[in-house]
């Protein structure tokens, strides 16, 4: 009796979790396109709803009825794997996010691990889908995606040290209440800047949407795809980078922390402050879409493995001297 | 501690069955998908068993790396010729015998290894680790490696990067011929050395450097 009872309030947390995590997803395309649009000074769309917030609900109700079209000579299986695997990944990360010191579905102590080895799993569905539809824009997207994500995890991983060396634990909740001082972004300013330019290429967002380049792989890995597992790839996509934003919060933005400590801004939620950080980075990744024109491949590389990982283990070098130097080790506990 | 054991036999029993379709399957990308398969629900079994340290770093180096390289060498390979291809008699007979030489010596390591644990206490010195179950498994692997450990430690570190620079230094070749982007020279270039006004002879063409 007490495993079924159990078994159902988990259910219910974890539903209560992804659905909205799902409609932020269908909510934050939606200004993905209008912060675009605004820097280009287009109108964005603006029909479907008040400011064409349903958008994006019109959009996914088109996939819905759209025919799904597996390829004659596609590997079937990992062909329809693959977005699967991808929104899955996409969605189980959040398991560990806090949203305040209570609001956490699994507070496990390896939390930051989690976060890393889910989202270096990501790459599966992409590889998985290029390799599956066995047509050649799909296969070089995957392949170039491979190279991409696994090259940014090294200096995103270094980047985690770095802030784990001030905090001591992997835990979020206490990487987060480590932060009640100073935001980590203050003493770690320049790492701050490295984790967002990894998040946008471990998310293949632009400038570093080669896997998905239109102007020479058509649309990449997703090409062979069409109408609900389209979908959600580009779901999985956009819950990946919503996933980035939420762990930049955490790890230089104070997660769930107010700005500062002070009467009317403590009596809000911590929900309410790791949304607000959340979206804070989000419009930066858009604007870059906006502004910023594509890399190309060796220059890509080049910046991952020739400027962020020196930087990044030199960084980690100069934290680690600094806090023994000064006696100011965090305690093990 | 009935979920506890059949939740562990369900993770080892894929695994098992993962690892065998992986040597079994005639589809190697099909094997390498299998292979992380596997590692997959051994990170389960040892975050099961409290180590979620382990678990979680087998995934992140594995599956997240290894696995992802592993993948991209064996998509290269051309599955349909492959798979066209019966293997031989005299190949299979081949196969099965060093396989299982191989197969026989692992074991008997096995064997003393696993026999030997009774008396570990004689050739290991126990006292050097003794373990405080307050602190996380992260700390007490980082209390054990970092201090008593320190040396090994660093030479398992040394003996990688010998490796890796082993590694570099038989595939890479210098390329002649070839033109290579330099940005500081890019950006030094000012307009007095980029361009130049040729007075020309009229009849006669214009030779320049490059």
């Amino acid at each position: 009796m007490i495993y079924i009872n159990i078994f159902f309030s988990e259910i219910y947390k974890i539903i209560f979790l992804l659905l909205p995590v799902l409609v932020s997803i269908a909510l934050i395309v939606w200004l993905d396109r209008r912060v675009w649009a605004f820097v280009q000074k287009r109108k964005g769309p603006n029909v479907v709803g008040p400011f064409g917030i349903l958008q994006t609900l019109a959009d996914a109700l088109k996939f819905m009825f759209k025919e799904i079209i597996i390829p004659a000579s596609a590997n079937k299986v990992i062909f329809v794997l693959a977005p699967i695997i991808t929104l899955t990944l996409a969605l189980i990360a959040w398991a560990v996010i806090p949203f305040s010191n209570e609001m956490v579905l699994a507070n496990i102590n390896v939390g930051i691990l989690y976060l890393f080895a889910v989202s270096s799993l990501s790459v599966y569905g992409i590889i998985m889908g290029g390799w599956a539809s066995n047509s050649k824009y799909p296969f070089l997207g995957a392949i170039r995606s491979a190279a991409q994500m696994v090259s940014y995890e090294v200096s995103i991983g270094i980047i985690i040290v770095n802030v784990l060396l001030c905090v001591g634990s992997l835990n979020l909740n206490k990487i987060v209440l480590a932060q009640e001082n100073v935001w980590f972004i203050f003493p770690l300013f320049p790492m701050f800047v490295v984790f967002f330019i990894s998040a946008l290429a471990e998310t293949n967002r632009p400038p570093f949407d080669l896997p998905e380049a239109e102007s020479e792989l058509v649309a990449g890995y997703q090409t062979e795809y069409s109408g609900m597992m389209y979908a959600m790839f580009w779901l999985g996509e956009y819950a990946n980078i919503l996933l980035l934003c939420a762990l930049g919060s955490i790890l230089f933005l104070g997660g769930w922390l107010s700005p500062i400590d002070i009467y009317p801004l403590n009596l809000l939620p911590g929900a309410f402050w790791m949304i607000f950080k959340i979206l804070g980075l989000f419009i930066l990744f858009s604007l870059v879409k906006a502004i910023v024109p594509r890399y190309r491949f060796d220059q890509l590389m080049r910046l991952g493995w020739k400027i962020f990982l020196p930087l990044s283990l030199i960084w980690v070098v100069l934290t680690a001297s600094f806090l023994f130097f000064l006696d100011m080790l965090p305690v093990a506990g | 501690m009935l979920a506890h054991s059949l939740f562990f036999y369900f993770f080892s029993t894929i695994a098992v069955f993962a690892s065998i379709m992986v040597t079994v399957s005639r589809n190697t990308v099909y094997s390498v998908f299998f292979l992380i398969l596997v590692f997959i629900s051994i990170s389960i079994l040892f975050i099961m068993i409290g180590a979620e340290f382990l678990g979680m770093i087998m995934l992140i180096v594995y599956v997240g790396a290894v696995a992802v390289l592993f993948l991209f060498v064996v998509m290269m390979l051309n599955i349909t010729e492959q798979l066209a291809k019966r293997p031989s008699r005299k190949g299979l007979i081949n196969n099965i015998s060093v396989g299982s030489i191989v197969g026989v010596i692992i074991f008997l390591e096995l064997l003393v290894v696993v026999g030997g644990w009774k008396y570990k206490g004689t050739f290991v010195p126990l006292s050097a680790t003794n373990l405080n179950m307050d602190i996380s498994n992260t700390h007490a692997l980082g209390n054990i490696l970092y201090t008593d450990y320190i040396h090994l430690f660093q030479v398992s570190g040394m003996i990688l990067l010998v490796a890796m620079i082993g590694a570099i230094t038989l595939t890479f070749s210098k390329r002649e011929n070839i033109k290579r982007q330099s940005y500081f020279d890019q950006i030094q270039r000012e307009k007095d050395s980029a361009v130049s006004l040729v007075e020309v002879e009229s009849g006669k063409g214009v030779k320049l450097d490059d």
